[in-house]
C-alpha cells in the first residue's frame, strides 16, 4: 500500500492502467447496453420498461461503492496518513455523485410506467436522495480545503467515514420500511438461475453492465487523481521557483 | 382505470442519460487530465 505513496511511482502505474480499465470498460459496456436495448427480453409484467435495469442499477451499485471507496480513502488517510489516499477520494467523489444521480433519474424514468409516479418519499428512494447530497457536501469540503493549500483535509476525511453510515441505510431500506421499490433479487449464484429472484436471460446483461461500467468508473478516477496530482505538482514547482527568486533577490 | 403507457420513451431517456452522461464525464475528465499535465511539464520545462 504505501509502496505507491511515491506519487512518481504511482503516476507511472496509472498511465499504464488507465487506458486498460477504460478500454475494455467502454466495450463492454457498450455491449451490454446493445444487449439490454435489443437482445434481452421484455419482462412478462413490466413489459419492455424492464431494459432501464441495465442503466439503473449499475448506476445505484457504483454510488455505494464509490462512497465505500470514499470511506476507506478517508480511514486510509487519517489512520495511516497515506499521502495519495486524499487524492483517491477526492478524485472518486464526482464520478460518484454522478452515479446516484443517474441512479435516480433512471429510476424515476422506470417509476412512471411502472408505478405510475416520478417519485415517492420512501425510504430506498430519500436514502439514494441523501447519498447524493452526502457526495455534492464531499466535494464542496474537498474543494474548500484544497484551495486553502492542504489538499488534504482531516473534516472532509472525517465526512467521508461518516457518511458510509447511510450505504447499510439504502441496502436494508427496502427491508426495513414498507416501499414501492422491490425487495433485493439478485444474489450470487443467480448467474446459473440458482437462488436469485431474477431470471438469468436478465441477469447477465445486467452483469456485463455493471462490469463495464464499473472498470470506466475506475478509469475516471485514475483521470482525476492524475489531474489532481498534476496540479499540485505544478503549483509545487511554481511555489519553489517564487521562493528561488526571492532569495536570489 | 389503469393509465398505461408506452415504455419506449422512458427507455430511451434513460439510456440517453446513462451513455451520454457518462460519455460527458469521460470527455471531460480526460480533457482535464491533458490540460493538467501539459501545465505541469510546460512548468518545469520553464
Amino acid at each position: 500500500m504505501h509502496g505507491f505513496a511515491n506519487p512518481a511511482r504511482f503516476l507511472r502505474l496509472a498511465r499504464w492502467l488507465t487506458p486498460s480499465l477504460l478500454a475494455p470498460g467502454v466495450l463492454i459496456a457498450s455491449a451490454a447496453l446493445i444487449w439490454g436495448l435489443t437482445g434481452a427480453p421484455a419482462d412478462r409484467l413490466q413489459g419492455d420498461s424492464v431494459r432501464i435495469l441495465y442503466i439503473h442499477v449499475p448506476s445505484a451499485w457504483l454510488g455505494m461503492a464509490g462512497w465505500m471507496a470514499i470511506a476507506g480513502a478517508s480511514l486510509a488517510e487519517i489512520v495511516w496518513r497515506h499521502p495519495l489516499a486524499g487524492v483517491a477520494a477526492r478524485a472518486a467523489a464526482v464520478p460518484g455523485a454522478f452515479s446516484p444521480a443517474l441512479c435516480l433519474l433512471s429510476g424515476s424514468l422506470w417509476g412512471r410506467p411502472a408505478w405510475g409516479t416520478w417519485w415517492v418519499w420512501d425510504g430506498r428512494l430519500t436514502s439514494m436522495l441523501v447519498l447524493l447530497f452526502l457526495y455534492l457536501g464531499y466535494i464542496a469540503l474537498a474543494d474548500a480545503a484544497a484551495r486553502d493549500g492542504g489538499g488534504q483535509s482531516r473534516v472532509a476525511a472525517v465526512f467521508g467515514l461518516v457518511g458510509a453510515v447511510n450505504i447499510p441505510i439504502i441496502h436494508y431500506s427496502v427491508l426495513w420500511w414498507n416501499s414501492l421499490h422491490q425487495p433485493p433479487s439478485i444474489s450470487f449464484g443467480g448467474l446459473g438461475g440458482g437462488s436469485s429472484a431474477m431470471a438469468a436471460a436478465f441477469l447477465w446483461p445486467l452483469f456485463a453492465a455493471t462490469l463495464g461500467f464499473s472498470l470506466i468508473f475506475g478509469g475516471v478516477v485514475l483521470m482525476r487523481m492524475r489531474t489532481i496530482l498534476a496540479g499540485a505538482q505544478a503549483e509545487a514547482r511554481l511555489r519553489r521557483k517564487a521562493l528561488v527568486r526571492e532569495a536570489q533577490a | 382505470m389503469t393509465e398505461v403507457l408506452d415504455p419506449w420513451p422512458f427507455v430511451w431517456a434513460a439510456y440517453v442519460a446513462g451513455a451520454g452522461g457518462t460519455l460527458a464525464l469521460l470527455g471531460w475528465s480526460w480533457l482535464a487530465m491533458r490540460r493538467a499535465e501539459k501545465r505541469r511539464d510546460e512548468v518545469r520545462q520553464r
